[in-house]
């Protein structure tokens, strides 16, 4: 399938699209997913279903912006790291689904959509830094430099997980982290170091999601250090103050955005195109 | 009748028209079994909505060429790099307007925050000039970066190492 002009690629008849209903094949078609011996595959289920969460939830948080980025180089760069992030939700949901398939909702979807598109609020497991709502550009900067910071030291971690499938989603993972963080620290420093506006509101951004960090560290403190230390050095750089530790508040972002994430695979369930 | 890795290797990629599967270092496996052909890819980005099409690709180029049992799979371990494009798919990347890349970085242990992108020789595929700036680590498809030669004052896209 190569096309000499885009349009030619539009009106192909037999073509796979990338959204819901298109009929994907298997992203693990072909792997190995026998379970490890010795490992529980319930935890292992949950752990890929909480990184699949955070990465399908800041993905759609990502696509927000396409079409009101400030620049076009900047709205293909938030969509192609929230393509990333999509793929990585992709591999986990799947993954999440072979280690323990009882915990896919019983839904004539393959095991991804069913997760994605047909679990409610409650059942999904991601921080909630990742739900909140986008905010200006100098905030979704802010949330993309924590996640991306946080993500990349979670999965150096995950590149030695007895699971063969969970470390080489990681191993290939770091390698489009790397490229996600320094995009946002980038952009952080120059707002930082830019105009006194620019600094005030890359400072506002900073303080919106600093309530959010602690609870990214729940589950392993020991990833604390490295963040840290990144976020120290991009703090310094940018000439932004690291906001005391806050409490969040409560508020839930999340039912909004499955609302309208989920709408079309519930409304059509059958849907082809 | 010609070996299915033959047939395999005449695959191109769908996003690089210009690359075949092999060139591009994303066809890892073509075996012969009693059962069947078993084919093997890698994607090069875990995004890349690529992976589909590849595989139907290849399923229709093996029917085609008479082989009725067809399994493609996915290896993920060890990860795509930018490194497997070989000499002759770098030649054509060039050809079509798009600076091949250079080595992918290597290191183990804690990766390095990078603040200021570290100056890159990239031609300009146009004119040749080394004069080039990074305009965008991100471009039209997951693996390409966008320049712009200070010489011919052209953008042009870079597969950037990965």
């Amino acid at each position: 399938m190569s096309f000499d002009n885009a349009y030619e690629a539009l009106t192909e008849d037999n073509d796979a699209r990338w959204a819901f209903g298109t009929g994907f094949a298997d992203p693990l078609a072909g792997l190995d997913t026998t379970v490890p011996s010795g490992l529980d595959a319930a935890e292992l289920a949950r752990s890929c279903l909480w990184l699949g969460d955070d990465a399908l939830i800041m993905s759609h948080r990502l696509q927000e912006w396409v079409a009101a980025a400030p620049e076009l180089e900047d709205e293909v760069a938030l969509a192609n790291i929230g393509l990333d992030l999509l793929g990585q939700a992709r591999l986990l949901l799947a993954r999440a689904a072979k280690a323990d398939p009882s915990i896919v909702p019983s839904v004539a979807q393959s095991d991804e959509d069913a997760l994605a598109f047909f679990r409610d609020a409650a059942d999904f497991h991601n921080v909630r830094l990742v739900e909140l709502e986008g905010g200006d550009f100098a905030v979704s900067m802010a949330r993309l430099l924590v996640f991306s910071t946080w993500r990349l030291a979670l999965l150096q971690r995950l590149v030695d997980s007895p699971d063969q499938v969970l470390a080489a989603i990681a191993a290939k993972g770091i390698k489009e982290l790397t490229y996600h963080r320094d995009y946002a620290a980038r952009w952080v420093v120059r707002l930082g170091d830019g105009t006194e506006l620019s600094h005030e509101r890359m400072q506002a951004g900073i303080d919106a999601v600093w309530p959010y960090v602690d609870e990214l560290f729940d589950d392993d403190a020991s990833l604390r250090e490295e963040f840290d230390a990144v976020i120290a050095q991009v703090m310094t750089a940018g000439t932004l103050k690291q906001p005391p530790v806050r409490p969040a508040a409560q508020t839930r972002y999340l039912e909004p955005l499955l609302a309208e994430m989920q709408s079309v695979a519930r409304a059509h369930p059958d849907a082809t195109w | 009748m010609v070996s299915a890795r033959a047939v395999a290797e005449t695959v191109t990629d769908p996003e690089l028209p210009m690359l075949t599967l092999a060139d591009l270092g994303v066809l890892r496996d073509v075996a012969e079994t009693s059962d069947g052909v078993v084919v093997t890819i890698t994607p090069t980005y875990t995004g890349c909505p690529a992976m589909d099409a590849m595989r139907a690709d290849l399923y229709s180029a093996l029917h085609q060429a008479g082989f009725d049992s067809v399994d493609v799979r996915t290896v993920l371990s060890p990860a795509w790099t930018t490194d497997w494009i070989t000499p002759s798919g770098r030649d054509k990347l060039a050809s079509a307007g798009i600076a091949p890349p250079s080595s992918a970085p290597r290191g183990n242990g804690l990766i390095p925050l990078t603040l200021t992108a570290p100056p890159k020789r990239v031609a300009c595929p146009q004119c040749g000039s080394l004069d080039t700036e990074l305009l965008s680590e991100f471009s039209a498809t997951a693996c390409k970066a966008l320049r712009r030669c200070q010489a011919c004052d052209e953008p042009f896209e870079h597969v950037k190492e990965i």
